[in-house]
């Protein structure tokens, strides 16, 4: 206890200067989303297609609220250009009644938009706890290896990207990956996963 | 083992198809829920016992008994299947293999509670779940159960899917609501709740998928024969979710109360590998606390008795780890997601789950300091009960289980500077 600030009365208190507190690691508060860092320079992307507009468009017409139709917009947007840039952001902006500012709020808080372009191969490994117990760690280990990439990176040809993720909701199938829109389960043996990337070259 | 009920299509060639569902007794019950009266449906639901099956096991019938009877407004039923607890995966099985049970369960709540729309939330990552309802609403319609005048009734039931995009939080029913409404998934302050002022300020009514499924069987059986399934209090059939070091980890079903180690034992196979014995279980997904080997004797698997042990049955997501298993390094891996998928609305939780996970890490890594399971519990203390939503809770309430009953272990590491757990795969 003698870490804790002196005279809370056993309440522990939160300092303003994250550094003065017990166990701190700098950089551990997680920003959600991956547009954190990336946010500094915006990737634009293309103005949407007219078929995209449209799509969005009925997406509207579901709710009671235009608002309501941000989410399935942005998905459109990023399955017809990979990503999610701040030109499409824009336009979703204009048509939905918001600011881009709080579309790019969105944005960023869920995990699964990308800012910028992905491989055409997104793997996203399961490691949490079901996972791990079931051998996630050694498959990403694996896929580092034999991608040559650090998680979080994408091949010289842009064709994989490998990063982990937290629970997929596939534990009674560990280990698993989700590989673009599909689950692969049950990946034990490891060569599961080297017959999964043959199959993709 | 019981007749089948949730899982009775599950396996069945062309489960997902209309045409096998209905061949195998599927929208009898929304048939005879057409041409019953709403409040009687929902009074039977109420009689029946049926408890929310999403993880706080509230009673279903009097959530809905909550929708005011005289608002002007539109009223709404949300569907949750933004299944996300670590351990948790039966509502996607559900939408995968029996849609149209989903469906057949979402149309006559909706009739209950007198909503014309129901808005399901499916997770983002559940590509498939939302493909194979997608098919199902499709066919459901051209046939007449959605939609206007079903079945040729004066009932109205429109069903749009939602798409979440990964946030763990948006599985929180009023999170859930601001992210269909548009915005960054944080939860609200209640009151007030859902049935007052739900989605749009409009009354609403959230229940998860597989507390829905059970509907129609209540519909079709009566409550009187839903009672004599499970406990008391604890009524019904449960899917359960069983995973990590197991022969046969998968979704099960069995009456509410089902013994533990049966669970483990009979369904799931028992462990993996003939040398490992039994460590721990988790019993209800990542929030709820842990229990050691020799807590495992004796638990029905249903809300109360499981409260009694101050654990929870939560979402039913049974993770079970033997012997090789280091209970830091498991700890770590559990607030590592919390320490993610906070939304940082509130200080305590979003600093709380970070500084919590980044102790545990250090321990785990051998850096350990003297004293650090005593901050750890005196974080954990200053984060439960002081923020908007339980998340803070189920983040902070597991850590404490594992240190408090893995307590040597902890400190092992912090002596030691390191695990002194031989490497086993």
């Amino acid at each position: 206890m003698s870490e804790r600030p002196a005279g809370t009365g056993g309440l522990t208190v939160f300092p303003s200067d994250p550094a003065r507190i017990p166990g701190f690691v700098q950089g551990s508060i997680a920003l959600r989303g991956p547009a954190a860092p990336e946010g500094i320079t915006p990737d634009p992307g293309r103005p949407l297609s007219a078929e995209s507009l449209m799509e969005i468009d009925r997406a509207i017409a579901n709710y009671p609220d235009r608002r309501s139709a941000l989410l399935p917009a942005l998905w459109v947007a990023q399955r017809e250009q990979g990503f999610v840039g701040t030109k499409p952001m824009e336009e979703i902006a204009g048509k939905i009644g918001v600011s881009p500012a709080f579309v790019a709020g969105v944005v960023s808080f869920y995990t699964m938009y990308h800012t910028k372009p992905v491989g055409n191969h997104l793997i996203q490994v399961c490691t949490t706890l079901s996972c791990y117990l079931r051998g996630a760690d050694r498959m990403v280990e694996h896929l580092r290896k034999k991608l040559g990439v650090e998680v979080g990176g994408t091949t010289a040809d842009g064709k994989f990207t490998l990063i982990t993720v937290e629970c997929l909701g596939s534990c009674g199938t560990a280990p698993m990956l989700q590989l673009n829109d599909d689950y692969h389960e049950n990946l034990d043996p490891i060569e599961k996963v080297d017959a999964l990337l043959a199959s993709l070259k | 083992m019981l007749e089948k009920l949730l899982l009775r299509n599950v396996g069945v060639p062309g489960s997902t198809s209309l045409a096998v569902y209905e061949q195998r007794g599927g929208y009898q019950s929304l048939r005879k829920a057409l041409n019953l009266p709403p409040e009687s449906i929902a009074e039977e639901v109420k009689k029946s016992g049926l408890r929310g099956r999403g993880g706080a096991g509230f009673p279903t019938g009097l959530k809905w008994s909550f929708m005011p009877k005289d608002s002007p407004k539109p009223r709404y039923l949300v569907v949750n299947a933004d299944e996300s607890e670590p351990g948790t995966f039966k509502d996607r099985l559900l939408m995968e293999a029996d849609p149209h049970l989903c469906l057949e369960g979402f149309l006559i709540s909706a009739h209950a509670i007198r909503a014309k729309k129901v808005f399901v939330y499916i997770r983002g990552e559940f590509v498939k779940s939302y493909r194979v309802l997608h098919g199902a609403i499709e066919e459901a319609r051209a046939k007449g159960y959605v939609g206007k005048r079903i079945l040729g009734t004066d009932a109205e039931i429109e069903i749009i899917l939602h798409r979440g995009a990964g946030a763990y939080i948006c599985g929180e029913e009023t999170a859930l609501m601001e992210s269909l409404e548009g915005k960054r998934g944080y939860p609200r302050l209640k009151p007030p709740f859902p049935a007052v002022s739900g989605l749009y300020g409009c009354p609403t009514t959230i229940n998860n998928v597989e507390t829905l499924a059970n509907v129609p069987f209540i519909v079709e059986r009566g409550a009187d024969w839903y009672l004599k399934i499970g406990r008391e209090k604890n009524s019904g059939p449960k899917l359960y979710c069983l995973s990590g070091h197991l022969k046969k980890p998968g979704v099960y079903e069995a009456p509410l109360g089902v013994d533990l180690m049966t669970l483990v034992n009979e369904m799931g196979g028992g462990l993996w590998r003939g040398d490992r014995k039994l460590k721990a279980i988790i019993p209800g997904g990542a929030s709820s606390p842990v229990l050691t080997a020799d807590e495992c004797r004796d638990v029905p698997m249903d809300f109360d008795s499981l409260a009694a042990r101050k654990t929870m049955l939560g979402s039913a997501g049974v993770m079970v780890l033997d012997d090789s298993v280091c209970m830091v390094r498991a700890l770590e891996r559990i607030l590592r997601f919390f320490a993610h998928e906070s939304c940082g609305q509130c200080t305590p939780c979003r600093v709380g789950s970070s500084w919590i996970h980044s102790i545990v890490k250090r321990v785990e890594a051998g850096a350990g300091q003297a004293g650090d399971c005593e901050t750890l519990l005196d974080v954990c203390d200053n984060m439960i009960g002081k923020t908007i939503c339980v998340f803070a809770d189920a983040a902070a309430l597991p850590a404490m289980s594992f240190i408090n009953k893995f307590r040597g272990e902890f400190d092992d590491h912090i002596r030691q500077r390191r695990c002194a757990l031989p490497e086993k795969a």
